[in-house]
Order: C-alpha cells, then structure tokens, then sequence
C-alpha cells in the first residue's frame, strides 16, 4: 500500500445561506438568488479539487461542541434531517452519508496517544451537525466520497486560544499520521468563517443582497491581514496571530478548525488560492485551497 | 407578588442528561433525579396551564426564537454525552402562547420569531426539563431561546413578553429555567463515581446561591448575575442570563417561597433542582442598582457608533426598535388599549405612553427625550449637580411634538387628531414665546384647544410637556 496524504486543505466555511441559495433537492427553503461571491468561490474550489482524486473529506466542525475532548463519528452511514438551530427558516435538509470510520478511528487513536482526550460517537441516533453539513456539500455535493466527522473541542471557552492551538495542532498532527498510515489521498475541510460578528436581525427576503456587508470595519481589516498571511503563504504567521485575530474579530477559528488544518498540512509555507471572500449576515467569510507543491500547487 | 403576574411558580434545573439517563452511575445524580420528580408533583398541582422553558442550552443569534411546533417529535442525542442512549421525545406545545409571545416581544423592540418547522433541533436541556418534570405532557410547554449576545435589558425585556402574552391569553403558568449553577464540567471523563464540583470556590458560590434561593431573593440573585458570572461561570456567552429572565418574568422582587430539593454536582458542574412560589412575605427590596427596563430601545454600539449612524440608509442596524408589527400588535397588553412603543422615549414610571378608551385616545405627558440615549434636543435645563443650564425651548418643544407624533402613529392615530393639549412649561416667562411660536408651526391647521401652565418642575431636566387627547384612527373626526 502506498503512503497516504493530504491532498489539499481547505478553509470551507459553512454558513446555511448558501446552500439554501443553491437550491438543492436536498434542502425545503427555495430561495431566489443571494451570496454569489462565496458560491461562485466555492465551484471554483470545487474544479479545484476535483482534479485531485480524493477518497476521503476529512471535517472539523464548530458546530458539534465537545466540552470534553475531540470526538469523531463512529457509524458507517447517517440518513436525517439537519434543521439549523439559528436559521431553520433557510436550511432544512435531508443528509446521507458515508463514514469513513477505520479512518476516523485511526486519528481518534493516534490524538489520543498524543495526549489528547477522545471519543468515537457510535450512537445510530445522532444528527450529524449543520456545520458539517453544509461544508461538505458546498465542497463536494455529489456526496461520493466518505468523510470522517471530528467535533470541537471547545478548549477555547474553558481554557484559551492557546491551550487550543496547542491541542488543535496536535490533534492535526495525529490527523497527518493516521492519513498517511491509511494509504488514502484525503482533502481537509476546515469548517469556519473569519470574523464571526453576526447581524441579530435578519431582512423579511434573506437572500435581499442590500443589507450585506460585513459587520464592522475592525472586522473587515482582521479578516483582510489573515487572509494577506495566507495569499503571501505565511501560515506560521496565521497560527502566531490566531489569539488576537480571534479575540479581535469574535473569530470562529475559536473552534479550533483552521489550526487543526495548518497544523495538519505542517504549516504551509506557500500560499492558499482564495477562491472568494464575502460576508453572511454581517460574517465575513473565505473560501481557500491549499494543495502542496507537490499536488500540483497553483503558485 | 403582583396580583396580575401570571406565574404561580417557578423552577430552576440542571439540563445535563446524567439524572434522566444514568441517574443509578452516582448518588448525587439520582438525588437530582429524585428531586426532579419531587418537583414534577409541584407542576402539576400548582394550578398552572403551560410550563414555559427558558433554556441557556438553547443559543440563538437572530433576535429570540420561541418554539411553535404544536407537536415537536424527534429521536434526540446529545452532542457530548452520546453514549448514555437517545432520547425519544414527543412534546406538546402551547404554539398560542409561542406567536403571543413572539408578538409580545415585537411590540417590546425585539426581534423574534417562532420555528414551527419538523426537525428543528430542541437543546438537550429543554429535552431533559420536559422529559423530567412533565412526562406525560400534561402540560403544554413553550420554549424560548437564549441570544447569545443579549444582555441584561434584552433578556429582561424578552422574559416580560412571554408575561404579556400570558395575561393577554388569561393562562397561569410555570417558569422552568434551564441552567446549572456553576457550569465548570469537566476536560476529562470520570469515573461517575468521583464526580465532584469542579473547584471549592465553585461548591462555595453555589451554597451562597442556594442560600438566597432558599429565602426566596430571587431579586438579589438577578442582581448579582454579573458576579456570577465571573465567578463561577465559563465565558461562553457575554453574560450569566437565567436569572434576569426568571426574575423579569416573575416579579422583580423577593417576595418568595424558595425550596431548595437538592444539590448535587453534575460531571464538574453545580446541579440544584429548586423552586420559587409567589408569597406576600419575603425579605423585602434590598439594594438593588440596576434598573428595571420596559422595551428594548437597541445595543448602545460604544464600539460600532459608526455603523449605526448609517443604518437609516443601506445597513441593517444591530438591533432594531421599530416594532413591524401593526399597531394593535404593538402593545404589550392590547387587549386593554394600552400603546407602548420603542420608537418613543421610556416612560419614567409604571405608565403606558397611551391608553384608548372608547372613542378617545389619552396619552401619558410626553416630554423631549430622545428615545434610546434620553438625549434631550436643545439641552437640559439644569447639570447633573443641579446648576441651571442655558437651552433652546424651540428644539425641545420640536422634539415634543415629535415624540406626540410617534405615539400617536403607534396607537394607530395621527396628528391631525388632536383635539385638545395641556401643556406644562417650567419657565413661562422665559420660554412661552419660542413655544407658542413652533407650536403655531404644526397646530395651527389642526386647531386642537390647549391650556397652557406654569409649573415648578418636572421629572426629567426638562422644560416642557404635552398631555395629549386624540381621536383613534377609526373614529371618523366628524365625531368630534
């Protein structure tokens, strides 16, 4: 068998907004239009990736919040409905899906050698979460390929962004080694937006694209130097900068997700290709690729 | 206890699902689970009509969400603690008093909605309190969310809504809060049997709370809510809420029978199942420094003035006080005519801004103040130190006019409606003449009669106010 590896990573935000305008037979709401940018970003990662033959999407997601440890989905196939918490109004989507789970226990092991806590989740009952979700969909809506489910770990709320980044880059190195142990060629999805500063009020249309913007101007420039970091390929910088750009920005990169993923990738020294940048309701939001070098990188 | 609030009782629970699960892994969470039924008996024998669930477990972003699903049906699994088992639930929902209150806390300057949709996923708390202390669905239920980003006059203001809709549809009810005490779990799993408070200065804040519970300050304990916070609480959210929801929604005071079932620690955290009854004694209003808030007038933006500068034109503005409700909907307690509304300023006392009754419209003496920052147009008449200050009486009396317009508009009148005005100046030979002159500007056509009166002073440093009849809209002016 030869050695796996990580294929490309990527920064695959999910809000449910744009899934509900892509208007899947999946999802109820219809809507009419709304947030191309990111769309349109995402079906050009989408090209992107597909040229890199993966067998496996790999997901870390802040919306299944572990207060103790990093858990991993453990059953083979999950058919539900995944109702959004915050905008039921806009995503309410009937999901199937492949698990990957050999994989997801090898990480869920090797995390745990490293010290970190973990825990597969084998209950058939579970609803697999919306951040999850619409990742993956935006990023492979054929939904052909098997993915391996890792929650948050929400050592940000309890400790700090540091104690964090250092379990977040070593649960990444732990994803690297289980990778690479199974023979698969694997894309990362690092499920989270940058600034994370939402509007409280929504427009009577949601898709109405007048009452987009991004929250504040503050937020705005965190997102902008992140992204900068990234175009430039300074990923050590990212991960250096992470405690204040997410204590700045109200940053869901708290979750642990885009550490996870740098760390995975072993800190990218090239640039990602950012397919897009654009808000949801008043968020601000990127959609990046990085492939490695040796993968064919654009740069 | 206020002979209208339509609680007859209150609850606070943990919502982690140990007692519902595996309450036989460790004695102090099959006391809790003991409690829970103890307190069931409670529910169910108190006279109430809907057990209403405020749950910290149930966060929200976009204003406040209440659940309206009549019959909400799932196979829940909790994100954490999955390997306890699943929770099958079938609920019932009081989805007339979920739109009430939706209504409610429009008509207070919130935004909310209710989510009637199948599937939509109730937070493992809301699951556990039901399951719990209402097993057979006895009683319907009605669910309401915690805005993450709310603080105190928000939450305030929302747990009032949900009193309104109750005295407007005559129903008693039962507060249930969802919250543990102290919320420190643990990073690691446990042996059950070890579980433990996380801290001593947790275990210790919690008796404290346990002891003013116990008294029935429920008061106090909202009014230390920031405190606790600090102390004893992992900063997930901006603050510590349930207790500002659960006091706004009782009656702001400590006027209760507080019964404490038992205490327990909850995989690191503080668990107490207890209960709150009205009672006619109590001890008494303590030192209580903040104020009481009627209607959400928006975030004060200190750090995002800019942006909410410009939200009259292309950007949504963070929080919105203008009610999109028509404005019958708009008061808290239509049904017995009263206007109140966000887009004027807070009344200073336990007034409503208008009260219509028969063919007539009264509204409560309306002064200058800008609604939100109280800022008053032309200044103050008097510091803070009570020196008296220089003003323009012209833009205060502009501003009152303004103010009479917006109450008017929101009790669905105008001001081409007033037929009389009582009006009440501080300093007559100083200001009459720059009042009379801008009144002339908008009353003249209109030709309402007017009384004006000196006086020595008024609540607020301000130099003039308005008393106000008016015709309701659907009264022809031919009646007049």
């Amino acid at each position: 068998m030869s050695a796996g590896s990580i294929v490309a990573g990527c920064l695959a935000p999910h809000p449910p907004h744009l899934v509900y305008a892509e208007n899947p037979p999946q999802n109820e709401p219809r809507a009419e239009c709304g947030w191309e940018e990111l769309r349109w970003g995402y079906e050009r990662m989408r090209k992107r990736l597909a040229a890199l033959n993966a067998d496996v999407l790999v997901v870390l997601s802040p919306h299944w919040q572990t207060y103790i440890g990093t858990h991993f989905l453990g059953v083979p196939r999950f058919d539900s409905k995944s109702v959004d918490p915050i905008f039921p109004n806009l995503f309410r989507y009937k999901y199937g899906l492949d698990v990957d789970v050999p994989l997801a226990e090898a990480i869920c092991a090797r995390a745990k050698e490293r010290g970190l806590v973990t825990q597969m989740m084998r209950n058939p009952d579970f609803r697999v979460d919306y951040g999850t979700i619409v990742s993956c969909h935006m990023t492979r809506p054929e939904w052909d390929i098997p993915i391996v489910g890792i929650s948050s770990c929400r050592s940000t709320a309890w400790y700090s962004v540091e104690v964090m980044q250092e379990q977040a880059l070593a649960l990444g190195q732990a994803t690297r080694e289980a990778i690479e142990a199974s023979g698969k060629r694997a894309v990362l999805l690092a499920s989270n937006s940058l600034s994370h500063r939402h509007f409280v009020t929504e427009s009577e249309v949601p898709e109405d694209m007048t009452h987009e913007h991004i929250y504040n101007h503050s937020q705005y420039l965190w997102d902008m130097r992140l992204l900068d970091h990234v175009r430039a390929g300074r990923g050590q910088a990212i991960i250096d900068e992470m405690p204040e750009f997410t204590v700045q920005s109200v940053s869901e990169t708290d979750a642990g997700a885009l550490t996870w993923m740098l760390g995975a990738m072993g800190v990218p020294d090239y640039p990602g290709e950012v397919h897009a940048y654009g808000t949801v309701i008043g968020t601000g939001n990127a959609v990046v690729s990085w492939v490695p070098p040796e993968e064919g990188a654009s740069s | 206890m206020s002979a209208s609030n339509p609680f007859v009782k209150g609850l606070v629970v943990p919502g982690i699902p140990h007692p519902l699960l595996a309450p036989e892994q460790n004695e102090g969470w099959q006391r809790l689970r003991n409690a829970f039924e103890a307190a069931r008996e409670e529910v169910h024998s108190c006279g109430a009509d809907v057990m209403v669930i405020y749950s910290t477990m149930w966060p929200s972003v976009v204003g406040h969400q209440v659940q309206a699903h009549p019959e909400p049906e799932w196979v829940h699994v909790d994100e954490l603690f999955h390997e306890l088992g699943s929770i099958p639930y079938r609920f019932r929902v009081d989805a007339e008093l979920a739109h009430g209150w939706v209504r409610a806390a429009k008509g207070r300057g919130l935004h909310a909605r209710p989510v009637a949709y199948h599937g939509f996923p109730i937070d493992t708390g809301s699951v556990v309190a039901t399951k719990l202390l209402n097993p057979d669905n006895a009683l319907p239920i009605t669910i309401g969310s915690s805005n993450v980003y709310a603080d105190r006059a928000e939450t305030v203001v929302f747990a009032k809504s949900v009193t309104d809709a109750l005295i407007a549809q005559g129903k008693k009810a039962v507060a249930v809060v969802v919250s543990t005490l102290s919320n420190r779990l643990f990073t690691d799993w446990i042996d059950p049997a070890t579980d433990h408070v996380h801290s001593p200065k947790d275990d210790e804040w919690n008796r404290k709370l346990l002891e003013f519970f116990a008294a029935g300050r429920l008061e106090d304990v909202a009014q230390l809510s920031r405190q606790i916070h600090r102390q004893i609480r992992i900063g997930k959210v901006v603050n510590f809420k349930p207790m500002w929801w659960m006091s706004a929604a009782m009656g702001q005071h400590n006027r209760y029978d507080g019964k404490v079932y038992d205490y327990a620690p909850l995989y690191g955290t503080g668990a107490a199942v207890l209960s709150l009854t009205p009672s006619g004694e109590g001890v008494g209003d303590k030192e209580f420094d903040e104020d009481d808030v009627e209607f959400f007038t928006g975030d004060r933006n200190v750090l995002d003035g800019p942006v909410a500068q410009e939200s009259s034109s292309a950007l949504p503005a963070p929080k919105v006080a203008t009610p999109s409700v028509a404005p019958s909907e708009q008061s808290p307690a239509s049904s017995s005519g009263v206007t109140n509304t966000a887009k004027a300023p807070a009344p200073v006392g336990a007034y409503p801004h208008a009260r219509r009754v028969g063919d007539l419209l009264y509204l409560s003496g309306v002064g200058p103040r800008q609604p939100g920052t109280n800022a008053i147009p032309g200044g103050p008449v008097r510091d803070a130190d009570g020196n008296p200050r220089d003003y323009d009486i012209e833009a205060q009396t502009r501003a009152v006019i303004e103010n009479v317009r917006l109450i008017l508009e929101a009790a669905g009148s105008s001001l081409d409606r007033v037929i009389d005005i009582t009006s009440f100046l501080v300093d007559m030979d100083r200001d009459f003449a720059g009042y009379n002159a801008v009144y002339k500007e908008v009353f003249e056509p209109i030709q309402a009669t007017r009384t004006t009166l000196a006086i020595t002073a008024l609540p607020t440093p301000i130099a003039v106010e308005f008393k106000v009849l008016a015709l309701p809209g659907d009264v022809p002016l031919t009646k007049a």
